[in-house]
């Protein structure tokens, strides 16, 4: 497996993280080296192996249909960078 | 009695003291603010000290017993790791990103303490967002260990561990996704437990891979962490994968003994990469352990060695998703002056995490990616069936199986230098069982240079009772776990 620097700009940009310009060499080169780890997967043996999703096989759990939390707005807004009436403030994002 | 040591207590003794009006909880309270204001500053345990609140809990707490009114942890003071929600008290998860995050609500491991009296001193520090064995990622500095300040006390759970050994707090919280409570246990000396997945609710625990994290108790005797699982555990409806299964009383059979006892002892724990002080140290133990009527029996886990590997996709991919929402908008840290959206998303994100977390992130997205998925996530999780299957065979013959917690001691700041993969073989004992979902524990059984070693033990699942009674009679026939580092006494 090659990473290079092009992917990792892409894969920055697809998680929203800006990568500083003067460590992605380090940071491809760091990528480079856990993929490789990882890569030992390919040669295990998986046929016919149902993938893993909980440790005991345990199924989603459903609750009841009823209203268990109460409006909690402005304690919620009150540790929010920017807001207004009620609302998050983001920076415009249609002109 | 000397009312100056009262930080050589353990849990159970604190709690006798109490009874007994040996001492209060305000006295014994502002006995360790008072370690943590003179002793911290060396080692960096606490990211934040909640001095005020725990003097009124403690008063609250002595007036209560006073009353008769005497719960499980009435005034006894515990301190939690800063990955646990506590309402109105900062928690930061070791990130800048959270550096401003004041939760308005308790987790439900928070909850719990609160509800059986005990006394917050403060929140300890980790690696950021967990992801880390040496506390060398947190943002508010790396913590010293206290059997070595030069050395690492391991991590994510650094703060814990060392609060613990310094004697700065009886016991503390801590949570394991890949071996972060065991690990630090080990390198500080300390005695660790996770338990079982599903068995301590992770709601308020700021989620890293939420199908490996879990929860669990750190003190310096398994005793001790019997009575910290005994709060901790509980079936939660607010986290849909809590476990709805009665929590039994993990002191009552602490005392049985160990004739019986069938332990295995993997072959892989004991290969290449294991340093021989630590190897040394691990089968000294299991002699002990044979000495009260155990049996050892050789097994093998074949496929652990595709632990790491399974565990470096699976993690960073449930991370990459789970970390997406800090995003500067709800809480935390946000840029200044963004200039749109996408701006804000961006720096935000890459001025708020440190550099492993934004590595784990990439990881993580790459493998989830379109095309790659199923040769990545899903191989991940077909490989993760496997080990937990090593694990099924094994516990058809032996009721516990033990190794090694940490191939060598805590070794010395920026010894893993900028080998992510260096740092990540470090938890090579401890992973599998976050995989498999099985509990885990490490118990502090001797010294490689003046330098603690822990033993491992896996048993099954909701186990916890059986692993905390083989832990405790071998306390009682060893004192590793009772050595301090020097200057603490």
């Amino acid at each position: 497996m090659t990473i290079e620097r092009a992917d990792i700009e892409k894969l920055a940009e697809l998680a929203r993280i800006e990568i500083n310009e003067a460590t992605i060499t380090e940071t491809t080169q760091s990528i480079a080296d856990v993929l490789t780890l990882v890569d030992q997967l390919q040669a295990a043996d998986t046929e016919g192996v149902e993938p893993m999703a909980h440790p005991t096989d345990a199924i989603q759990r459903l609750r009841a249909d009823e209203v268990t939390e109460t409006n909690r707005r402005d304690a919620f807004q009150a540790i929010a960078p920017a807001t207004e009436a009620g609302l998050y403030l983001v920076p415009k994002v249609i002109d | 009695m000397d009312n100056s040591i009262m930080h050589n207590k353990t849990i159970a003794e604190i709690i006798t003291g109490l009874n007994a009006g040996e001492f209060s909880s305000v006295e014994l309270t502002q006995h360790y603010l008072e370690r943590i204001q003179r002793l911290d500053s060396t080692y960096n345990s606490f990211i934040s000290v909640t001095d005020e609140a725990a003097l009124a809990r403690a008063k609250a707490a002595d007036q209560q017993r006073a009353a008769g009114n005497i719960s499980a942890f009435c005034g006894v003071p515990i301190a939690h790791k800063d990955i646990f929600c506590t309402n109105g008290v900062r928690t930061s998860c070791g990130s800048k990103m959270l550096d401003n995050f004041i939760p308005p609500y308790d987790a439900t491991v928070v909850e719990n303490f609160t509800n059986a009296g005990a006394v917050v001193l403060g929140k300890t520090n980790m690696d950021e967002f967990a992801m880390g064995s040496s506390n060398e990622t947190s943002f508010y500095g790396p913590v010293k260990n206290p059997w070595n300040i030069n050395t690492v006390p391991g991590g994510s759970s650094g703060g814990s561990a060392t609060a613990v050994a310094a004697h700065l707090a009886p016991g503390a919280t801590a949570t394991d996704t890949g071996g972060s409570i065991r690990q630090p246990a080990a390198l500080c000396g300390v005695t660790g437990l996770k338990p079982t997945y599903g068995r301590v609710s992770r709601w308020g625990m700021i989620a890293f891979a939420s199908s490996l994290d879990q929860g669990g108790p750190m003190a310096r005797t398994a005793e001790d962490c019997a009575l910290m699982l005994n709060v901790m555990a509980s079936f939660d409806p607010k986290d849909s994968t809590s476990i709805d299964r009665a929590v039994p009383d993990y002191t009552t059979n602490l005392t049985q003994a160990l004739s019986g006892l069938k332990i295995g002892v993997p072959t892989e724990y004991f290969e290449e990469g294991l340093n021989p002080g630590t190897e040394q140290a691990v089968r000294d133990a299991l002699t002990e352990l044979e000495k009260q009527g155990a049996t050892l029996v050789s097994i093998s886990l074949p496929h652990n060695k595709l632990a790491v590997p399974a565990y470096y996709v699976i993690a960073p991919a449930e991370a990459s998703a789970n970390l997406s929402r800090f995003d500067g908008v709800r809480y935390g840290h946000r840029c200044e002056n963004p200039k749109d959206l996408r701006d804000l998303y961006m720096r935000t994100r890459g001025e708020g995490f440190g550099d492993e977390v934004k590595r784990r992130i990439l990881v993580g997205a790459y493998c989830l990616s379109t095309g790659y998925y199923d040769a990545y996530y899903r191989k991940a999780q077909q490989v993760r069936r496997l080990i937990k299957q090593d694990f099924v065979d094994a516990f058809e013959t032996v009721d516990v199986i033990m190794g090694p917690t940490s191939p060598s001691p805590a070794f010395e700041f920026g010894a893993k230098g900028n080998d992510p993969v260096a740092m990540y073989l470090e938890d090579i004992y401890t992973i599998a069982t976050n995989l498999a979902g099985l509990p885990g524990m490490s118990v502090p059984c001797g010294f490689v240079d003046k330098k603690p070693v822990g033993l491992q033990l896996i048993g099954n699942y909701f186990d916890e009772g059986r692993m905390l009674n083989i832990a405790h009679q071998f306390q009682q026939a060893t004192d590793w776990h009772k050595q301090s580092p020097e200057g603490i006494e």
